[in-house]
């Protein structure tokens, strides 16, 4: 656990972080950016929580069962929206354009970004974003968890 | 000449990683060693992809000849993910040697020959 | 559409998207018991054979296939609004990709099947698995995809996938040790392959194999050609194992548990044949064929003799298994060196395809015995403890299957008649003493060698009195040791069952490149 100061600042600092991966997360397919980069921002957030409260304090928080699972899901909802375009091909983006769910076209112009477009790729956005932040988040944690048996 | 700076940081980082790889006995200043070559390589695919006076792909209104193409960033991308499970690999099996080994210096690392 | 029809239509992509599916659903259903888990991934590494099957079927039948992720039909190379240019990601599938594909998937299930009763006492089994089917689907991706980028995509799970299995068993920190070494090594190699990736990018604007072949023949061979073709064929011939870049082989196979170096083997061929795919498919229109062939050759010749010299000295079964492997490689190297060598002569058709045919069976051979081998090592490992031949002995009088097992591998790599080794080597023998008599010979007594270091394996662990009161393996071990030995008496007796399905389509897609380019970028709606 760090001084008092930096746990201040971690406290105050972690909504922002989060806000922040999720709209990158959110936005990765009007804006540059994406599942990986949002998750990996959210991922620091922990990161950033972890380090100021020590890992004693910060495992009754998170599980980590809980975050592989999270690896877990984002993974096999990545996959399974890849496997329903089977049947034109793997991968095929059948949302696109398609007055359904995310499926309208991205208009022409200046316009202030319409998160309801782009098929499949924000939801495959959403998968990677929650992959990622499961997948860092855990070597994290698993990272301090052992660096302590290492010292004992 | 001022154009071909990126590549000449190409070229300088990438013999920094080397060097740490190389003549670096500890292992975590080898990984770092890795982690500066990979940067170096980073650099010179986004360097690849730079055009004078293009506009990036996100714009819709914009000319379309003047475009780039994204392919080079999505390559560098990728590229940074692999990065990412490559480094934190290597420092997880730093950790399990200095657990076993209590040390990271490459000389005394060697029980394999034996 | 049915079933049948979606498999047929979809097999390249469902060759990788299976094995993946498996690897990120094998935790979750750990959850519901071993037993579940388990049945799960040999059912997963099963269709994934039976895929690799079909697309070595289809490709027979009907030639290349390709099939391009998300486009609409899966055959659209070029869409028309792309201006010529592939833009999706690609699959090309030809003899030679599918010819490794098969092998990936088969030792990918032996291993699987091998597994199931090698690892029964380890912690975290759900994530030897997951790697396991990882490391399927980096070498499935490798053989299969006609595009580069994708190619080093791959080769990266591969190596990471193969390093962490090689950690699987801590053994005190020494198989961590031989891991580090193996992931740095080949992300090293991987970095440099990007490397090369972004100069032929930079210069070529496509990441498209076909594509890059072809504007490469047209504007000629450049310097940077150059550059990127030694950094790409100097990595892959290090991640295939090849002398003077061996030193990790040993390592590596050394210390990977039970039956996983057996799939260590075959993770090396999948850059034996990036680095065959890259020399005939990519440069071959445009580089100097001959020199690089030679280049093939001597590294072949260097493999071969080193390889099987170092072996002498070794004193741990796996290691000296590992540098027979280095040996073996060498036989490969040589044979399609020689192939290449001759590309575009008269001296191909009359000696070249032969020798490349000799080659490219070998792999399947070596695969299908080293395999065997590196099973029979983990299954001694496995009752005795220890994998130093001196404190083996007189294994013969209790682990009987064992011994037999052993025995078949040992006469296949020694190159005995009833087995597979000999049908390859002699191939290559009788074709390669027609470009140089001296190839022949040095590859003659390096067989003879590799036969007196494995007798003297043979001697020192299953000869003798009985040091250990040991039990026979467990009964999947043994099953996955049979269906290996069941297939290299099978090519040893009928040779021309491999050679006629597998290996001429393998040999003959290689040597015709254009075919490939004209397939990827002919449109295809």
């Amino acid at each position: 656990m760090m001084s008092k100061i930096v746990r201040t600042q971690a406290n105050f600092l972690y909504p922002f972080i989060l806000i922040f991966g999720f709209y990158v997360v959110a936005h990765g397919h009007i804006t540059p950016g994406g599942g990986f980069q949002g998750g990996a921002v959210i991922a620091t957030g922990v990161a950033l929580v972890a380090v100021a409260y020590g890992y004693d304090t910060i495992k009754k928080w998170i599980k980590k069962t809980h975050l592989t699972a999270a690896e877990g899901i984002g993974l096999l909802c990545f996959i399974i929206t890849a496997f329903i375009g089977l049947s034109t091909s793997f991968f095929y983006n059948f949302l696109a354009n398609s007055g359904l769910i995310f499926g309208n076209r991205v208009p022409y112009g200046i316009n202030p970004g319409y998160l309801n477009t782009a098929g499949t790729l924000p939801i495959m956005n959403l998968a990677v974003g929650i992959e990622v932040l499961g997948g860092l988040s855990v070597i994290i944690m698993y990272m301090m968890a052992y660096g302590r048996e290492v010292k004992q | 000449m001022i154009f071909n700076l990126p590549f000449i940081t190409v070229i300088i980082v990438m013999f920094f990683g080397f060097y740490a790889m190389v003549f670096r006995r500890n292992l975590i200043k080898v990984v770092i060693g890795l982690d500066l070559v990979e940067s170096a390589v980073n650099l010179f695919l986004v360097s690849l992809g730079y055009v004078k006076g293009g506009v990036a792909p996100i714009y819709t209104s914009a000319p379309s000849t003047h475009m780039v193409l994204p392919t080079p960033q999505a390559l560098t991308l990728t590229s940074i993910v692999i990065g990412v499970a490559t480094t934190a690999m290597l420092l997880s099996f730093c950790m399990v040697i200095y657990k076993h080994y209590g040390t990271l210096d490459t000389r005394k690392v060697r029980r394999l020959e034996e | 559409m049915n079933p049948w029809d979606l498999i047929m239509n979809n097999a390249p992509a469902l060759a990788i998207a299976i094995p993946l599916l498996g690897a990120f659903v094998t935790p979750l259903i750990n959850r519901a018991g071993r037993k579940a888990m388990l049945v799960w991934v040999i059912a997963v590494l099963a269709f994934t054979e039976f895929i690799a099957l079909l697309l070595v079927y289809q490709v027979n039948t009907y030639g290349i296939q390709v099939y391009v992720f998300g486009a609409n039909p899966h055959t659209l190379t070029v869409p028309p609004d792309s201006g010529g240019i592939p833009v999706r990601i690609i699959f090309t599938i030809d003899g030679m990709s599918a010819f490794t594909a098969l092998i990936s998937a088969t030792l990918g299930l032996v291993v699987g099947i091998y597994s199931v009763g090698s690892e029964k006492f380890q912690t975290a089994q759900e994530k030897f698995f997951a790697l396991l089917l990882l490391l399927v689907v980096g070498m499935m991706g490798m053989a299969l995809t006609g595009d580069i980028f994708n190619f080093f995509v791959f080769l990266e799970i591969n190596s990471l996938a193969a390093a962490a299995l090689v950690s699987y068993h801590l053994n005190k920190g020494k198989a961590v040790e031989a891991a580090f070494k193996y992931a740095v090594v080949s992300s090293i190699g991987a970095l440099m392959i990007l490397f090369a990736i972004a100069i032929l990018y930079g210069e070529y604007d496509a990441l498209n194999m076909a594509m890059i072949a072809q504007r490469m023949y047209q504007t000629g061979f450049s310097t940077y050609d150059m550059i990127a073709m030694t950094l790409i064929l100097v990595t892959l011939a290090m991640k295939c194992g090849a002398v003077p870049m061996h030193y990790w082989v040993p390592d590596g196979y050394g210390e990977a548990p039970g039956g996983t170096s057996a799939i260590l083997v075959v993770a090396s061929q999948a850059s034996l044949y990036g680095l065959f795919r890259m020399s005939f498919t990519v440069f071959g229109l445009s580089a100097n064929t001959s020199s690089l062939g030679w280049f093939m050759i001597i590294l072949g010749l260097l493999s071969m003799f080193i390889g099987v010299t170092m072996a002498f000295l070794q004193h741990d079964i796996k290691r000296l298994m590992a540098y027979h492997a280095v040996s073996q490689t060498g036989y490969m190297l040589l044979g399609v060196g020689v192939g290449l060598a001759t590309l575009g002569t008269a001296a191909f058709n009359q000696y070249g395809l032969y020798a490349m045919e000799g080659g490219i069976f070998h792999i399947i051979n070596h695969a299908l015995y080293k395999g065997l081998l590196f099973l029979t090592a983990g299954a001694i490992i496995y009752r005795v403890g220890t994998s130093d031949l001196n404190k083996m002995g007189g294994l013969a009088h209790s682990m009987k299957f064992t011994a037999v097992f052993f025995l078949i591998g040992a006469f296949a790599i020694a190159g005995i008649p009833p087995f597979n080794g000999f049908a390859s080597k002699l191939m290559i023998y009788e074709s390669v003493y027609q470009l140089n008599p001296f190839l022949a010979i040095v590859a003659a007594i390096v067989s003879m060698l590799t036969l007196a270091s494995f007798l003297k394996v043979f001697h020192s662990a299953f000869l003798g009195p009985k040091i250990y009161d040991v039990k026979e393996v467990p009964k999947s071990m043994l099953f996955a040791m049979s269906i290996l030995a069941f297939f290299i008496i099978l090519f040893g007796i009928f040779p021309n069952i491999a050679i006629h399905y597998l290996v001429a389509p393998a040999a003959h897609a290689l040597a015709n490149p254009l075919g490939y380019i004209t397939k990827v970028l002919g449109g295809g709606a």
